[in-house]
């Protein structure tokens, strides 16, 4: 059985499918992607996936410990809090808070010490506060980060926010991730580095990637399947190999005739 | 029965009052998403000035809507220009204090300036009352009704005909796409504070006819309401803003007239959370969601 | 003991002095009877600000509603201590009254809190009119429009002192802990704090029950220091007085709040003979802050007292804004 089962599902707005009768599995410990030209529909497609939308019709079940659950008409903090993480097309920091806080707020909800507990100040609080962020400078140094623990969110490069928010989504411990163009806006060079963290986070934390690109090369590179949506359907699903001399896939970003 | 439908009656009057500064909410609102807290305010100032034009310089009912619609047309787009046009890129709350701030402004300056006692508004027409069997309509309900109406459609010619009126439905559309369009955002805004403001003024001299009696605090309450009756009946659409008033006006003389006076505005404010949680966009509104 | 580090014992030093230097003055007749008002003033002030900045500064949600539940704990502490004027009374009615405006801000909290900033204004400015109306028309027991007259005389300054702390401890701690952090994440960006697995609508509840609850102490200690209460003390206006303290002391600073009550409280006194005058000056610093500072003269800034030490040691002149 798949990790992340998807059927038919589709998202009218007004008389408009942004996203029509899409079906895509996920299975565990693998990297997907998720291609398609501009307004094919593929952020409407994580955000119906992450619960900021609802669907108008379809399925979505993830499997958790052996069983189906449905995510529909779950919100999103239910859904994240279930195992799926995302970050954003346009970057969603919390801009005016440290690089620490940030990365300590994504872990807050599976961090057990309740309100009255903080506001009292239990020793348990202080124990798991200690913990916390001892796990949030360890998850920074793999990113490189360590050094900017301090620093406010708003205040990094680039390409450090975009390396940033990829750690506050591993924060919430996540199954699948959901990267929703990394790479946007970034030379070849960051994007190459870009590859191959994408590649190790999903090798060392073993979890499931499902990417959004526009860089085509990223994604022939990194992914083992790709799916292509064009006009909120999807039309096509293989390997990279299959993908590249995909007829359709050719005809949707090269203009048919 | 009667009495119900002398309840409309007078509901109709007072909803027209309603309607008219609602209006001015709703254009505000629908253009630069700001809730024009000072609106309320103008309505006041609009009340002082037909006081003083009715009172002091003993002029009749239509120059001094006029005098108060003009005064009121200016003092709004100054405040506009001054106080909330550099907050145009802040957050809304900065906006929104903002707006209070003037609000608040307007108030102490009206007290400092007349003082803080409650004045008695000058007969200006005679208060002739026809009555239909039991039912009585007296000459201030049906002025302020004909008022109300005349100035709506007026304000509906100059939305739908104008080319103001274009540029203004294309700003409220999209703000930037209208900038590329060449239209000139900053004096669309100025013209949209000018309508809202000259239509406050215009109820400020209808309200101190209806009433009778006018201090620097009687904006607060009205103004509210009128914001009330546009959240109701749907905030940014200007149809929305009639229906709300004229909803808000009945309910609050029926209330009067079957039950308590004494509870007539906590009801409208309960109406106001009720359909903030069922229905926000209002009676006539359409949902929209923020975009990911 | 992990309370009593080395910034916690410099804010008790700290506050310590504060309260002798406070007593001393009081004690050599510097505070008079006359000043003495001001100073009950300025520590009502403080619990109300610092309240309603947990719900505008730190949540991020912008409620105008605070007068409302002020009421509530005033009106619950002058029956209570009418019927038993003890200090027992008084602290059972300033509970009853933060428990009640708890229980309002819970119940009106969950559907309206979901409301986007400036409906939600709107909604708690409804709210507190309908708690002010509903007091209005409860009969012999609010005594309707007149309001209660000769509550006891019960508070002290240095009970009022007392409260103070209680509330700058629990705010200060809630916001230092994870479910204060989580609360901020929501005012920087509601839809990131969201997919982060924070549950928005509970921890803007919880920061909204806080305030109402703090602004519910603070009307107890009003009712039972000036004696005489009247609905009409609790109007929009009176919420409006509390934003303005708020604003000054900057959205999202605590120890802004504390010192724009104080500065505030002082400047009063001097602005008195002034009357409306005043009213017109505050307006118009609101509108200008606002222009040229928008998020408050403080920002988010806090007074330090673990900077302040650190610059004592090593001997540079004290700087006493620092940035977090």
């Amino acid at each position: 059985m798949s990790l992340l089962e998807v059927k038919k599902l589709t998202k009218n707005f007004g008389g408009l499918a942004a996203v029509s009768m899409v079906s895509m599995e996920l299975n565990s410990n693998e990297l997907v992607g998720l291609i398609g030209p501009n307004g094919a529909g593929k952020t409407t497609l994580f955000n119906l996936l992450t619960g900021v939308y609802q669907p108008t019709e379809g399925r979505i079940d993830l499997e958790i410990k052996g069983k189906k659950q449905s995510l529909i008409g779950k919100k999103t903090y239910n859904i994240t809090d279930m195992g799926l993480g995302r970050t954003f097309q346009n970057i969603r920091l919390f801009k005016n808070l440290t690089v620490l806080d940030n990365v300590l707020i994504g872990m807050h909800a599976k961090n057990k010490v309740g309100t009255l507990a903080g506001i009292v100040r239990t020793p348990h609080f202080y124990q798991s506060e200690e913990k916390m962020k001892k796990e949030a400078i360890a998850l920074l140094t793999i990113f490189n980060l360590e050094d900017k623990v301090a620093e406010r969110a708003k205040n990094l490069p680039y390409g450090e926010q975009r390396r940033l928010e990829i750690v506050r989504a591993l924060a919430t411990k996540p199954k699948i991730l959901f990267l929703d163009e990394p790479a946007a806006g970034m030379n070849p060079q960051e994007t190459a580095d870009l590859t191959a963290l994408i590649r190790q986070i999903q090798r060392d934390f073993e979890i499931t990637i499902l990417l959004i690109e526009h860089d085509m090369s990223l994604v022939m590179n990194v992914c083992e399947r790709i799916y292509v949506l064009e006009y909120g359907r999807m039309i096509a699903h293989g390997t990279p190999a299959e993908i590249k001399n995909n007829q359709a896939v050719i005809k949707a970003y090269l203009g048919g005739e | 029965m009667e009495n119900f439908i002398q309840q409309l009656i007078n509901g109709l009057s007072l909803g027209s009052i309603y309607a008219l500064i609602a209006l001015g909410y709703t254009m505000v609102y629908g253009i630069i998403k700001l809730i024009n807290f000072a609106h309320g305010e103008i309505y006041m100032v609009g009340a002082f000035i037909g006081y003083a034009t009715i009172h002091t310089f003993q002029l009749g009912l239509i120059p001094s809507l006029i005098i108060s619609m003009g005064f009121c047309a200016l003092l709004g787009a100054l405040i506009e220009r001054v106080a909330y046009k550099p907050l145009r890129k802040a957050t809304r709350v900065a906006a929104l204090i903002t707006a209070i701030g003037v609000s608040f402004l307007l108030q102490n300056v009206m007290i400092y300036i007349v003082g803080p006692q409650v004045r008695a508004f000058p007969q200006v027409i005679e208060n002739k009352v026809y009555s239909v069997g039991n039912i009585q309509i007296n000459q201030t309900q049906i002025t302020i009704f004909l008022t109300t109406i005349i100035l709506m459609v007026a304000l509906q010619f100059i939305v739908k005909q104008t080319k103001m009126g274009k540029a203004m439905r294309a700003v409220s559309t999209d703000a930037d796409a209208a900038r590329l369009m060449g239209i000139n955002v900053d004096n669309v805004i100025s013209f949209t504070f000018i309508l809202g403001s000259s239509l406050a003024g215009a109820a400020g001299v209808l309200v101190g006819m209806y009433y009778n009696s006018i201090d620097p605090l009687m904006g607060v309450a009205p103004g509210l309401k009128a914001f009330i009756a546009a959240v109701l009946g749907g905030i940014g659409i200007i149809p929305g803003a009639l229906v709300g008033g004229f909803a808000i006006g009945i309910i609050e003389t029926l209330i009067s007239g079957y039950g308590s006076s004494l509870i007539k505005d906590a009801v409208v404010y309960l109406i106001l959370i009720i359909i903030l949680i069922v229905k926000p966009t209002g009676l006539l509104g359409k949902n929209k969601k923020e975009k990911v | 003991m992990k309370q009593l580090n080395k910034t916690n014992l410099g804010w008790l030093i700290f506050i310590l002095v504060a309260f002798l230097a406070t007593q001393l003055l009081v004690s050599f007749g510097i505070i008079d009877a006359f000043y003495e008002i001001t100073l009950m003033t300025i520590l009502i002030n403080i619990i109300l600000a610092v309240g309603l900045n947990l719900i505008i500064g730190f949540s991020g949600q912008f409620s105008l509603g605070h007068a409302g539940f002020m009421a509530i704990g005033a009106y619950c502490t002058a029956i209570m201590t009418i019927k038993t004027p003890t200090l027992v009374g008084l602290f059972a009615g300033i509970l009853l009254g933060a428990l009640i405006a708890g229980v309002v801000a819970l119940l009106v909290g969950i559907p309206t809190l979901r409301l986007k900033g400036d409906y939600l204004a709107i909604a708690t400015l409804g709210v507190a009119e309908i708690i002010r109306i509903a007091i209005l028309n409860m009969g012999s027991l609010t005594n309707g429009a007149a309001g209660l007259s000769d509550i006891p005389y019960l508070t002290t300054w240095q009970l009022a002192f007392i409260f103070v702390m209680i509330t700058l401890i629990i705010v200060v701690n809630y916001i230092k802990s994870s479910a204060g952090r989580a609360t901020i994440a929501i005012r920087e960006d509601e839809i990131a704090a969201e997919s982060m697995g924070i549950n928005t609508t509970k921890y803007k509840t919880i920061a909204f029950v806080i305030g109402a609850a703090t602004a519910a102490v603070a009307g107890g200690l009003h009712a039972s220091y000036f004696s005489v209460i009247r609905p009409a003390d609790f109007t929009f206006m009176k919420s409006i007085d509390i934003l303005i303290i708020v604003v000054f002391g900057g959205l999202g600073s605590v120890t802004g709040s504390v010192i724009a009550a104080i500065v505030l409280g002082i400047i009063n006194v001097f602005l008195q003979p002034f009357g409306q005058l005043r009213m017109i000056l505050y307006s118009l610093a609101l509108i200008a802050i606002m222009i040229f500072k928008p998020s408050g003269l403080f920002g988010t800034k806090e007074f330090m007292i673990s900077t302040v030490m650190k610059k004592q040691k090593t001997k540079t002149p004290t700087k006493k804004e620092e940035t977090k």
